[in-house]
Parts: C-alpha cells; sequence; structure tokens
C-alpha cells in the first residue's frame, strides 16, 4: 500500500498544484470583486435607471444559485461552442478547459458571496450610517470607510465556508477535462485497480487544503476581530 | 436656527405637526415630553436625519424648505453647521478614540492629517480622554464613550450641537461626567440643543425649555416659567410630576 502511495502522492500533488490551487485560488479572488460589486449594486439606492442594471445582477444571483455547478460548467465548455447569433457570433464561444472553469467557479462564488457580504453590510447597525452621514460623510465615503471594514470582518466566517467549498468542487473541473486533482487520481486508479487507496487518497489532500484554510480564517478573524467582538461602552 | 411649519409624518402617525421653534445661537436649549411625542424625530430633523414633508428650516444664511428637493451640497452644508450625539454614542469600533474624531475633519473638513491629531487631542483632553486616545470604542464605560461621540462632534466645528437622549442609556454615575461636559460647553456659550428626560440637569443648564407632546410644542420658554407658573398648566404639571417620580424611582432601584 505504502508503494502505491508513495508512487502516485508526487502526479497527485503535481495536480493540485498545476490546477486545483490556481483554479481554487484565481476563482475565488474573481468571485469576491464580482460579489462585491454585486452586493453594493443590490443595495444602492438609485433611482429607475439604475433598476435594469439592478435587474440584471439579481437574475445573475438567482441563476448561479438555482442551477447545478456541474451543470454550469457543462453549459460554458460543451455549450458555449453552439452559441451561434448569424453575423454577430458565427462560431460559437470556444473556450479552453481552465478558462471555462475559471469563469464558472468566480460566477459562482461570486453569486454565494454577493449574498454573504450584502447581509454583511445590512447587519452593521444603521446608527453607524447615521453617525457617519451626520458628520457630513458621502455615502460613499462612508461605505468605505466606516460601513465596508466592519462588514468584512462579519463575512469572514461565510466567506471561508465559501472558500473550502470551491477548493472542494474544483472536483467538478475533472468532467471538463481539467486533469485536476482528482481526475489524476480517476486515472491512476483506473490503471492500479486500487480505487479505495486512490479516492482517500486524493480525500486526504483535498482536508488537508482545506484545513490550511480554516487556520487562515482562524487566523484573519483573531486580527480583525480584536475590536469588533462587543458592542461599545460595555459594563 | 429657525423652524417654521415643519411638519412630518410616517406612514398614517402624523409626528411632528406644524413645528414652529427658534433655537437661539450660544444658548442651551433643552427639549423635554414624553416618550413617543416626537421630541427625537424634531431633533434629528435639524440634522437632517429626518425629511419633514413640509415647512421651513432656516440656519444662519442656510435655507431649506422642506417640500423642495433639498440637494446634496445643501444637506452637507448643513451637516457642517450641526454636530449629532447619539443616544447610543455610535462610535465607529473599528478606529480608535482618536480616529474616531479625525474622521470627520480629515474626510470631510480635508483638514491636514496632523493638525486634526493636535486639535483632536486637545478635544479629547478637555472631555478628560486624553489619555484614551489609543484605545478602542470596545474598552470604554458608556460615560466614556458619549464623552469620545461630543469630542468627535466639536472636531467639526459645528455652530449648533445636537444631543438626543445623551445620557439615556447610562448609569448615574456615567450620567453626571457627561453632564459635567455639557455644562462646561454650556458655559463657554456652545450652542447646545439637548433632548433629555432629565428634569434636574434641565433646569440646571437649560437657558430655554421646550416641551413637545403628541407632537406640538406646547410650552416655548424660560426654565423657571417652565417649573414654577406653568405649574397650572395641566399637561405640564402631568408631565413633571411623572418624570420626577420616575427619576427618583429608577435612582432608588439602582
Amino acid at each position: 500500500m505504502w508503494e502505491i502511495i508513495s508512487s502516485s502522492l508526487p502526479q497527485l500533488i503535481v495536480a493540485g498544484i498545476k490546477f486545483t490551487i490556481p483554479l481554487s485560488l484565481i476563482s475565488f479572488a474573481l468571485g469576491l470583486v464580482l460579489a462585491l460589486i454585486t452586493a453594493l449594486v443590490r443595495i444602492a439606492q438609485r433611482g429607475r435607471a439604475f433598476a435594469v442594471i439592478k435587474g440584471i445582477f439579481n437574475f445573475y444571483v438567482w441563476l448561479f444559485r438555482s442551477t447545478p455547478l456541474l451543470v454550469q460548467l457543462f453549459i460554458v465548455y460543451f455549450g458555449l461552442p453552439y452559441l451561434v447569433i448569424p453575423g454577430v457570433l458565427d462560431h460559437g464561444i470556444k473556450l479552453t478547459p481552465f478558462i471555462a472553469g475559471i469563469i464558472t467557479f468566480s460566477l459562482n462564488t461570486g453569486a454565494y458571496a454577493s449574498e454573504t457580504i450584502r447581509a454583511a453590510i445590512t447587519s452593521v447597525p444603521q446608527g453607524q450610517w447615521e453617525a457617519a452621514s451626520s458628520i457630513g460623510m458621502t455615502r460613499g465615503q462612508t461605505l468605505r470607510r466606516i460601513i465596508l471594514p466592519q462588514a468584512l470582518y462579519i463575512s469572514v466566517p461565510p466567506l471561508a465556508n465559501s472558500f473550502i467549498s470551491l477548493v472542494k468542487d474544483t472536483s467538478l473541473a475533472a468532467s471538463i477535462t481539467i486533469v485536476e486533482m482528482f481526475e489524476v487520481s480517476q486515472q491512476i486508479a483506473a490503471e492500479n485497480y486500487q480505487p479505495l487507496i486512490m479516492y482517500t487518497l486524493v480525500a486526504l489532500i483535498y482536508a488537508v487544503f482545506c484545513s490550511i484554510l480554516a487556520i487562515g480564517q482562524h487566523y484573519l478573524e483573531k486580527k480583525s476581530n480584536r475590536h469588533l467582538s462587543q458592542p461599545q461602552g460595555g459594563e | 436656527m429657525r423652524l417654521e411649519g415643519l411638519n412630518k409624518t410616517f406612514g398614517e402617525q402624523h409626528v411632528l405637526k406644524d413645528i414652529n421653534l427658534e433655537l437661539p445661537e450660544r444658548k442651551t436649549t433643552v427639549i423635554v415630553g414624553p416618550s413617543g411625542s416626537g421630541k427625537s424625530t424634531l431633533l434629528r430633523s435639524l440634522n437632517l436625519l429626518e425629511r419633514p414633508e413640509s415647512g421651513q428650516y432656516q440656519l444662519a444664511e442656510l435655507e431649506i424648505d422642506f417640500a423642495q428637493k433639498i440637494s446634496a451640497k445643501q444637506v452637507l452644508n448643513l451637516r457642517k453647521k450641526t454636530g449629532m450625539v447619539f443616544q447610543d454614542y455610535n462610535l465607529f469600533p473599528h478606529k480608535t478614540v482618536l480616529q474616531n474624531v479625525v474622521e470627520g475633519p480629515v474626510q470631510v473638513l480635508k483638514q491636514p492629517k496632523k493638525q486634526a491629531e493636535q486639535e483632536a487631542l486637545e478635544l479629547l483632553d478637555k472631555v478628560g480622554l486624553k489619555n484614551k486616545a489609543a484605545t478602542y470604542p470596545e474598552q470604554l464605560s458608556g460615560g466614556q464613550a458619549q464623552r469620545v461621540a461630543i469630542a468627535r462632534s466639536l472636531a467639526m466645528h459645528p455652530e449648533y450641537i445636537l444631543l438626543d437622549e445623551p445620557t439615556s442609556a447610562l448609569d448615574p454615575e456615567l450620567e453626571a461626567e457627561v453632564l459635567k461636559v455639557l455644562a462646561d460647553l454650556a458655559r463657554e456659550k456652545q450652542s447646545l440643543v439637548i433632548v433629555t428626560h432629565n428634569l434636574f440637569f434641565a433646569r440646571q443648564i437649560a437657558d430655554k425649555i421646550v416641551f413637545v407632546e403628541d407632537g406640538r410644542i406646547i410650552f416655548d420658554g424660560e426654565p423657571e416659567r417652565f417649573f414654577n407658573e406653568e405649574q397650572e398648566n395641566a399637561r405640564i404639571r402631568n408631565f413633571i410630576s411623572a418624570m420626577t417620580f420616575s427619576d427618583l424611582e429608577a435612582k432608588a432601584l439602582k
């Protein structure tokens, strides 16, 4: 058994470094940016013209939260090449598996994380908005300097959850021909007929990655939590 | 500062009914009244945290007609002239005491940071909290937090400071340290408008008392008149005895 493990472990780790980690990191970073923009658009208090933009973002969040991630991957990678609009788009949209993965994972993470951030922004007490506007700060200044720093702290645990889910969900990328860790474990298992060992091994590697993230979350919470743990003016 | 014909409704509820009021400069005006009388709404309207539907609001050369659309610039100018202190302090929990005080001057008045910090330290000294400059709000007692909130509002050099039940969340001994700061400000002729339940304090500090009940101003005049002559007015008499009694009762229970 140790021989099987020691011979396959390097291949799995290489696949992790080449695909699983970059897919996770890039998608989470892009997803966060998208989530922040989406959350800000959805809480914005603007006029009618803005309603259309709000509608688009609402639709986006609804779409990605209401459909399976695996199906989303299939549509983006296998489906989009057949999206033909005569005169505009004659040959469909052909993406490399990696790019298709990044796009899908980012959009998916962004949809969920936007709800997290939106809820966190709403949970900052109304008094913070009032105090900031009473000293003449604009809505933008208030958001940037007063509300978001507090909201992002509140978001750390649920966002870490999203990140951990994402790391595991990148195993779905195997189905759109990305040779990430899970795909490699399947290939090796097909050769050595040791599915139990191979899949347990790859599961453990995912667990190690996720545990590192959980430690990071703990550290980040501690660091940003120092002054937000209790309501001010406590006894 | 002058208000004319101010009306404000929340849904069906008519909370401010044709308010006409003059709030003298360099004086301390205390607004009292039962809970739900509209006194806080009245105060918050002065900082535009509430927008009445109609009425005129004049502060020095600034004039606002609530029936018209109010521009962002008008709002900003007005807020620069009126500082607000809240019942539950509303300090920024992620900023130190010093950062809380310099936030407005640096971000809104665009003062250089060094100068703003220098001045903030002087203000903190004035409210007796210079040694707390580097602490975070969570480490302050309620009385200290409220004094920081007062320093934060002073840092904007407002013409008026509006205080919305500044001591209602505090124990009596913490209340005293906040009241002392307010009494100092009153002595320095800082224009103050205070909504409070503390009638003892009102009597001590007020140059003018405004009694609001059910969205209307019932009394507007000198404290002596309010506490003595107006005892004939049944509503004021009832209010004073109810408040004094509940105050004494609250203290007795503590």
